[in-house]
Parts: C-alpha cells; sequence; structure tokens
C-alpha cells in the first residue's frame, strides 16, 4: 500500500473538517477548509483512498507544510 | 396644507423608469445578500439607487439632467438644507467624493489590508499585473472611436478593466464626474461577475494541461526589511515615473507601510478596519444614490455596460498570453492562470485562478502565486490612472 502524505499549503485556521478517521475519499474530495487570507479554502485528495491518519479539529490553526492527513491507496 | 400629506405614488407612476431603477436595485440588494456578491459593496449601492429613485425624498435633490444639485457656499449651506433644497447626500457627495477624499482614504485602508509578500516573492507578477491593463487601453481606443464618448469620458470607461474600485472612481471624478454613478456601478458590479466572466476566456485560451501544471505552493518567506521598503520603493518609483499617480500610490503604500511596520499596529488596526467601513459605505450609498433613472437611461450607460466586458475578457487574455510567453524562457513552468489574476479585483480573480487549478489538478494550490499578480495589478491600474491623468488632465 502506498501513502500519501497531504500538508497544508499555506498558513491558516482550519474551520472544517470533512472526513473521518478511516474514511474513504476520492480524488478531488474536500478534506477540509482552510480560511487563510480571508477566504476560505478548500484542502483537496490528491488520490482516491482510506484516510490512515488525520489529526486535525476545527479552530486549530496550522501553518504551511503541517499534516493535513495520509491517505492510504 | 394637504401638500403636506402628499405621498409620492403618483410621481413614481408617472416615471416608470424610476420603477426599473428599483428592480435594479434591488437586484443589486438580491445578489449582494442572497449570493453574497460583493455585498459590502452591492447592498449600499442598491440602497442607494432605492434612495435616487424614489421620489420627493429629499435624501439627495437633483438637477434636471440627473446631477447632484450644486452644494452653496459653507455660509449659506445650513439654510439650503433647512429649506430641502439640498439632503444630506448631496453634502456628502460634495465633500466626500467631489474633493476625492473618500476614495483616496479608502485606498489608505486597502493598503492596511494588503499582503504584499506573494508580490515580493515573485517579482514577475508585475509583469502579468502591467499586461493585464491591455483591457483599458483596447477599451479607451475603442470607446473614443466609437464617437459617444469624449477622450476623458474613454479613459474612464477603460479604467473600469483595471477592475480596481478606487483608482476607477478617482480618475471618473477628475476627468468625468458626470459618468461616476454609471462606470462606478458597472466597475463594481463586474468584479463581482468576475468568477463568472473569467473562468471562460480561460478555459478558450488554456489546455487543461496547461491549467494542471503543479507550483509549489509556497512562495519564499519575505523578511521584514523587504516588506517595509516595498511601499517605500513603489511609491518613490511611481512618483517620479508617473507623478500623477502620487495621491493614489502615496496613499496605498502609506497604508500598506503602517501594516509591516511591527511598530505600528493600531494605526494599521484601524485603518484596515473601523475607518474604511466607513468610508466604504458612504461610498456605496453615494454612488448609488448617483443614479437617478434620467441619468442611468442612455446610450452611454449601455455602451459602457458592453465594453467593460470587452475590457475585463481583454485583460484576462493580455495575462494569460503574457504567462505563456513567459514560460516560453522559463525553467520552471508556471501555471499560465497565474497571469489572468493580473486582472485585479483583489482577491476574486486569484480565487478563480485558485479554484479552476485544484479542479484541473487536485494537488495545486495556487492562491499564493495568484494572489502575487492580483496586487501587482492594483498597483499597475492605480499608475495608469496616473498615466491618464497626466496625458488629459
Amino acid at each position: 500500500m502506498a501513502q500519501e502524505i497531504v500538508e497544508f499549503p499555506i498558513a491558516g485556521k482550519v474551520i472544517e473538517v470533512n472526513v473521518n478517521h478511516g474514511g474513504a475519499v476520492e480524488e478531488g474530495d474536500v478534506l477540509c477548509i482552510l480560511e487563510s487570507m480571508k477566504m476560505e479554502n478548500p484542502i483537496l485528495a490528491p488520490v482516491s483512498g482510506t484516510i490512515a491518519k488525520l489529526d486535525i479539529s476545527p479552530g486549530q490553526m496550522v501553518e504551511s507544510g503541517d499534516l493535513v492527513a495520509i491517505i492510504e491507496y | 396644507m394637504f401638500g403636506l400629506y402628499q405621498s409620492a405614488f403618483g410621481e413614481l407612476v408617472a416615471n416608470p423608469l424610476n420603477i426599473v431603477m428599483l428592480l435594479i436595485g434591488g437586484l443589486l440588494l438580491y445578489l449582494g445578500i442572497a449570493k453574497k456578491m460583493e455585498p459590502i459593496l452591492l447592498v449600499p449601492i442598491g440602497f442607494g439607487i432605492f434612495m435616487a429613485n424614489l421620489p420627493l425624498g429629499g435624501l439627495m435633490v437633483y438637477t434636471l439632467e440627473g446631477l447632484p444639485a450644486p452644494v452653496p457656499p459653507i455660509n449659506e449651506l445650513m439654510t439650503a438644507l433647512g429649506k430641502g433644497e439640498l439632503g444630506l447626500l448631496n453634502v456628502l457627495y460634495a465633500y466626500g467624493i467631489e474633493t476625492e477624499v473618500i476614495p483616496l482614504l479608502i485606498f489608505l485602508g486597502l493598503g492596511a489590508m494588503t499582503d504584499f509578500s506573494p508580490t515580493i516573492a515573485r517579482p514577475i507578477s508585475f509583469i502579468f499585473g502591467a499586461v493585464a491593463q491591455a483591457g483599458v487601453f483596447v477599451v479607451f481606443l475603442i470607446a473614443y472611436l466609437s464617437g459617444l464618448f469624449t477622450v476623458n469620458e474613454a479613459a474612464c470607461v477603460g479604467i473600469i478593466g483595471g477592475s480596481d474600485g478606487p483608482p476607477t472612481v478617482y480618475l471618473t471624478i477628475a476627468l468625468a464626474p458626470r459618468l461616476l454613478g454609471p462606470i462606478t456601478l458597472v466597475a463594481y458590479s463586474y468584479m463581482a461577475m468576475v468568477p463568472i466572466i473569467q473562468p471562460p476566456i480561460i478555459k478558450l485560451l488554456t489546455t487543461k494541461k496547461e491549467r494542471a501544471i503543479f507550483m509549489k505552493p509556497q512562495v519564499r518567506k519575505v523578511s521584514r526589511l523587504e516588506l517595509v521598503l516595498f511601499p517605500v520603493a513603489i511609491f518613490i518609483a511611481a512618483a517620479l515615473l508617473v507623478p500623477k499617480s502620487v495621491p493614489l500610490i502615496g496613499m496605498f503604500m502609506f497604508g500598506n507601510l503602517l501594516r509591516v511596520t511591527g511598530v505600528t499596529g493600531r494605526l494599521s488596526e484601524t485603518a484596515g478596519g473601523g475607518f474604511i467601513n466607513v468610508l466604504t459605505f458612504l461610498l456605496g450609498i453615494i454612488v448609488g444614490a448617483l443614479m437617478p433613472a434620467v441619468l442611468f437611461f442612455k446610450a452611454q450607460t449601455l455602451a459602457i455596460i458592453g465594453l467593460a466586458v470587452v475590457a475585463f475578457a481583454v485583460s484576462t487574455s493580455g495575462g494569460l498570453l503574457a504567462a505563456k510567453f513567459a514560460n516560453l524562457f522559463l525553467k520552471e513552468k508556471i501555471n499560465p492562470m497565474i497571469g489572468a489574476a493580473g486582472v485585479s479585483a483583489i482577491p476574486m480573480s486569484a480565487r478563480v485562478v485558485q479554484k479552476m487549478g485544484q479542479e484541473a489538478n487536485p494537488r495545486n494550490f495556487l492562491l499564493m502565486h495568484a494572489m502575487g499578480a492580483n496586487m501587482a495589478g492594483a498597483v499597475a491600474t492605480s499608475v495608469v490612472a496616473g498615466v491618464f491623468l497626466g496625458m488629459l488632465q
């Protein structure tokens, strides 16, 4: 099984988490919404697979490079 | 005696065009409130149109041509207001807009709200910001050659293509104050519609493969020194090259300097907070009140609505093609959509690019790159306004 590590592209605040640990995602699904530069930006799944690690919650401040999720496929 | 209780229904029915204007005002309120399109501007403008087109109200008193009635010298102002020869909005228009005070102070606030670090990190953004002014000049020529507009008016129609509010307002007050209402309405409406106007043009001029070009999401970290030097350097350069851009660029860069010094946080928070909010709703409601039916329903207004689309389209295409051209020489290819974000409409076109980039490739996150071009476009539009003023004033 391969792993895809998804990181936050820029700093901001997580306002919504749309997936669950262990859940299945399709490529292009919204993983979470990051508020940055006064805009709501969806972070998308780059591959289809299963969420193997997810450690974010709404309200959390994140830096670019922080982990969003690890997707196994 | 009965005049005191006169209702305005008769007046309204006698002028059906007023009713059409009320519908336009209602549409703007709907778009702002229900569709959340530029609500901060469209809601005040929509309500201002109500104020202008319900007769006999007296908030804004007009001349026969539909322009705001001139305000007398200040010692006679109170008498005129008391007699109902003028309204509150006449006073705000005369002292806030005709003097250019409000648009310039809004630009100060916008400077305090603008983060130039994506532009500083990628100076090539300036090329896109500059080329995306193509629509301004193309439409300037078309508008002038059409014979519908004088050369001064044509410049103000063209500047809509820079898709930046305050320079548009500033230039129009200086060169063609009669057209301020329609031009500002069209400019802000089209900015709100950038997410509808730009995607088809971008799709037409790029392949899916180009839109999917991946760029590292982070831009280089920019130091405090660079952030402080940027507004100072841009201001000095603009002042020397295009002296007439000094009021706009000066306010914009001063606001930005307050933001980045690290020691003037209180000032920049106020400039970008309550200060700009007050000015924004004043501008919105006054602009709305500049559109009584008698002024709005003219061939010129319809021509402005049509020409402005051309301006947005040409500017978008210009930015895109410049980015594609730059790619011929760049080792690390850039996503050509970044160029389209040179049409500022901050932050609308950057959002469009971000969204289309993600659609083409879920790994893409072009926001910061697009913002760089976006901010550069705003600076470029102010400079272009200065160029027009230098040529025509």
